[in-house]
């Protein structure tokens, strides 16, 4: 970790709080608004990469904790990890990890369909193995409802996760930050 | 800076330090869940109310507070009520809206600026393994960058609506990122540049 580590890491925060102002999209037919939040999830670990992706995660819920109005719909404070969905938000750190590590394995072989398949592990399947457990006990209701509570948001999540696979690649090409798993130096 | 949860006073709660309110705001949470149900969520109300009337915010912040979650909690209203009645419906659902009410207190109470001011104090005597100067760096560049990245963004969206693109996601976050990423190198280099002592 150096420097230039750190200013990824609050950049990548920052940008979280910018994609909350991101235009919604309003799926046809479903009628859940989807944001760009949990793209930047995905994205963080996809850019930057395990350690850094979650860190920035990590920092950016700081900046939410102590009043920031910075997820989407300008909701902040602890409040916002006391409520049923608070599962969720401290899922993003675990997620970007997994997808910033799983992006590190595989570095060579990125293309849309592994990112795809990356992005959709990390951030739809272990985000909800997190969430919905979390939502359930807090909220003392059978696992099964939770589940049926967040299956609506299914359908916009795995657009999300096929936008963060195009840009992955996108940066990969002309950007690339990444060390892959396996070489030779550690930092950088 | 940016539009916070703060609104301005000089009640005690308003001037107690942060990390009393987060310890308060963590015994009230534990007790609503390990305590006994109804008279722990009675006392919590209490607590809770005495401390909007103390701190002077009209009952307006409250309803505010808790407006964005009005159907996930009317949803859970619903499922409780129908699982397992009335009893357990309205303990759950006002269980969250005194928690969210606590929590919101504090917000409401504490400058944004007092919790980064608060961290850092909570740093001075950790470990040396805590990379605090790191910690400090951070926060302090995240709070810069914050109006810096939306006025890339509001830009990189005029630009793409030229082009017909401002509501395509990749269109907007692939220049964001790259623009982004950019600019991180250009300011770790300034940094270096100013001979930013890495082991503090």
């Amino acid at each position: 970790m150096e420097t230039r580590d750190t200013v990824f890491i609050a950049l990548f925060a920052a940008i979280m709080a910018a994609l909350a102002v991101f235009p919604p999209i309003t799926l046809p037919l479903i009628g859940v608004p989807i944001t760009a939040q949990s793209l930047g999830v995905m994205l963080a670990g996809g850019v930057l990469g395990a350690r850094r992706g979650a860190l920035a995660l990590v920092l950016f819920l700081v900046l939410v904790a102590i009043g920031l109005p910075l997820l989407a719909g300008g909701r902040g404070g602890f409040a916002v990890f006391l409520g049923p969905t608070g599962g969720y938000l401290v899922g993003w750190v675990v997620a970007a990890y997994a997808i910033g590590l799983m992006t590190e394995i595989f570095w060579h072989r990125l293309t849309h369909v592994t990112a795809f398949a990356i992005s959709a592990v990390g951030g739809i399947v272990l985000l909800y193995a997190i969430g919905i457990p979390w939502s359930a006990v807090v909220a003392k209701v059978p696992l099964w409802t939770a589940i049926g509570w967040s299956t609506p948001f299914i359908p916009g999540d795995l657009v999300k996760c096929a936008i963060a696979a195009v840009v992955m690649v996108a940066v990969k090409r002309s950007y690339p930050i990444i060390t892959p798993r396996g070489a030779a130096s550690t930092t950088r | 800076m940016l539009g916070e949860g703060y609104v301005a006073g000089t009640s005690p709660l308003h001037r107690a330090r942060p990390l009393w309110k987060l310890l308060g705001l963590i015994v009230l949470c534990t007790m609503l869940f390990v305590g006994p149900a109804w008279p722990a969520l009675a006392l919590g109300g209490a607590a809770v109310a005495a401390g909007f009337a103390l701190a002077r915010l009209p009952p307006i912040h409250a309803a505010r507070a808790l407006r964005p979650l009005a159907w996930i909690l009317a949803l859970l209203f619903a499922v409780q009520l129908w699982l397992s009645g009335w009893a357990l419906a309205a303990f759950a659902v006002l269980r969250f809206a005194v928690l969210i009410l606590a929590a919101t207190l504090v917000t409401l109470t504490t400058r944004s600026s007092e919790f980064v001011d608060g961290i850092l104090a909570l740093l001075a005597p950790a470990p040396a393994w805590v990379p605090k100067a790191r910690i400090a760096l951070a926060i302090s560049l995240a709070l810069r960058f914050l109006p810096m990245v939306r006025d890339m963004l509001e830009q990189i969206r005029q630009a793409q609506a030229a082009r017909g693109l401002e509501r395509n996601l990749i269109a907007l976050s692939v220049p964001l990122l790259l623009r982004a990423l950019k600019s991180a190198d250009d300011i770790s280099a300034a940094i270096y540049a100013r001979s930013f002592d890495e082991a503090d």
